[in-house]
């Protein structure tokens, strides 16, 4: 196949340059740019002065407040990341196993809320989560709590809500893992006499490691950048890695912090990435 | 003890559903509510908050942008992704792979991250706040599927019927146009709706790229949704959720929804 095709460098140039052009001014030369301006120093009036520091890193390392930041980004991502394979797993499993005429909407509805702005799913939680919410008025109904518990504008908001958008990628991860296992060892465990929960534990649940380890590093790297769901839920009140970016770059203006804190975010995607490699091998040994 | 088992299972993967279409079915039933402020229950229904979302000048004006911005943005994404995705697929260069990987590398990166970059580029360039610049901006976030999907499509294709048309003296010109063009059309027609969908929805990146002047829809409701909280954003949600459900019949009759999203 890969013979018959044709060897036309020339052409191929053509065809591709204006692709690769838009590309390179769109995304290649911003992304060298934003890591030049890292080292900018920052101008108390905004103003954009060239220059060569390290003040913007030293203060990320030093400044406890971005610690502080670092921190609860990665807590509020492993949180929501567990949270996203605790309800996917058990849903990529069901439609692993189903056997229906259903079963290609049933899985369409699972990844459905990818196709659904993340503003109008942040929204749909203000609705089920907020002081007036359903949660509260059922809870207000059965004489359960007087004044409404808060459970939007702060961390817990903010789990549910990114847990719920991180949950199609894990779903969908999981269900292209479970895709390759084989179902005549499920089988052979059971006829063998090993119970239905004996069979998930030692044949089901280690065959899928690779893929509930890729779903996580997908969902724990989707979760650390997320933003427009910890600034709707979290009411400006939550603050992590990704909103500060926003804070810093059009609140602030301070292009050359924001830039910096845009660096050590693709420096944790770095590090995640290799975490999971190392544990993938493992994993598949 | 063996009825027990599939019921409970049955039981447990609803309820699992049901926090995964929760919000999605909740903001669909607020939008009929006749209360001042987000209550459910809603006290009331009505059809006031689809009225209002009429006369409601922010969302109109964005609503105009942004489907102006995803009908260039999809234009030109075919324009200039579908040639690289046809040599990609079906000429032979040396660097093939890195190209692909190359077009497709803005999916790598985190929408925060690109949006500022990109706002630092342009705002200099004074492309910031102007439609060239959401364009482009969007184009990045944009080409890299529409050359993903066309080029698989491509390579699934046979190459047998081009080359038989070839063989049998029909120009490439004629090949390409009679031939592999038809056969790619569902492949393009995913890619289009894909594109469309995912500038219409585009919220992180424009964030950075909209001015006072010229704002999209998501950003309008993005801000709506980060002030104030009625209903009338369940209203235009609930409108917007059912043109994403169209466009996707669209793909989902041309290609299949699984496969469009590169899966």
């Amino acid at each position: 196949m890969a013979d018959d095709r044709r060897r036309r460098p020339a052409l191929a140039a053509g065809l591709s340059l204006p692709a690769a052009a838009a590309i390179g001014l769109g995304f290649l030369l911003p992304v060298l740019w934003l890591a030049r301006m890292s080292f900018n120093p920052s101008d108390p009036d905004g103003a954009l002065r060239e220059g060569w520091t390290l003040h913007h890193y030293a203060e990320l390392l030093t400044d406890s407040f971005y610690g502080e930041l670092a921190l609860g980004s990665l807590q509020m991502s492993a949180v929501s990341t567990l949270g996203a394979l605790l309800v996917g797993y058990p849903i990529a499993l069901f439609l692993f196993r189903l056997e229906s005429r259903w079963k290609t909407l049933l899985v369409l509805l699972a990844i459905c809320p990818l196709l659904v702005s993340g503003v109008v799913r942040a929204y749909g939680w203000i609705v089920i989560l907020g002081d007036a919410g359903w949660i509260n008025s059922m809870l207000r109904g059965a004489g359960l709590i007087d004044r409404p518990i808060r459970l939007v504008n702060n961390h817990i908001g903010v789990a549910i809500g990114l847990t719920e958008s991180l949950l199609p990628y894990m779903t969908l991860s999981l269900l292209a893992g479970l895709g390759r296992l084989d179902r005549g060892l499920e089988e052979a465990a059971r006829t063998l006499g090993a119970s239905p929960l004996r069979t998930f534990l030692r044949v089901t649940l280690p065959l899928s490691l690779p893929a509930v380890v890729l779903g996580c590093t997908i969902c724990f790297m989707l979760a650390i950048s997320a933003f427009v769901t910890p600034r709707l839920l979290g009411g400006g009140r939550v603050f992590l890695l990704a909103t500060e970016i926003y804070e810093q770059a059009l609140l602030t203006l301070n292009w050359p912090l924001a830039a910096a804190l845009a660096v050590a975010i693709l420096a944790m995607f770095t590090l995640v990435l290799v975490a999971s490699g190392r544990l993938q091998r493992r994993v598949a040994e | 003890m063996k009825k027990i088992g599939p019921i409970a299972v049955r039981a447990g993967v609803t309820l699992l559903y049901a926090f995964v279409l929760a919000p999605i079915v909740l903001v669909i039933a607020i939008s009929f509510s006749g209360d001042n402020f987000i209550a459910f229950p809603p006290q009331s229904w009505g059809l006031r908050w689809y009225r209002a979302l009429l006369a409601h000048e922010g969302f109109a004006g964005g609503f105009r942008v942004s489907l102006t911005l995803a009908s260039i943005v999809v234009a030109l994404d075919l324009l200039i992704g579908v040639p690289a995705a046809y040599a990609i697929a079906r000429l032979r260069f040396p660097g093939r792979d890195a190209l692909l990987a190359f077009l497709t590398a803005p999916l790598l990166l985190p929408t925060i991250v690109l949006g500022l970059a990109i706002l630092l580029v342009f705002y200099p360039l004074k492309l910031a706040a102007t439609y060239p610049g959401l364009v482009a901006a969007h184009m990045v976030v944009t080409l890299p599927f529409v050359v993903r999907i066309v080029a698989t499509a491509l390579s699934t294709l046979p190459g047998d019927i081009e080359d038989a048309a070839a063989t049998l003296g029909a120009s490439p010109a004629t090949v390409f146009r009679r031939i592999t063009l038809p056969l790619m059309l569902p492949g393009v027609i995913a890619a289009a709706a894909l594109a469309f969908i995912l500038s219409f929805d585009e919220v992180v990146i424009s964030l950075f790229v909209v001015g006072p002047r010229l704002s999209t829809l998501p950003v309008e409701l993005f801000r709506y949704v980060e002030g104030r909280t009625d209903p009338m954003v369940a209203a235009l949600s609930t409108v917007l959720i059912l043109a994403t459900a169209s466009a996707v019949l669209v793909v989902e009759r041309s290609v299949g929804v699984m496969r469009a999203l590169g899966r």
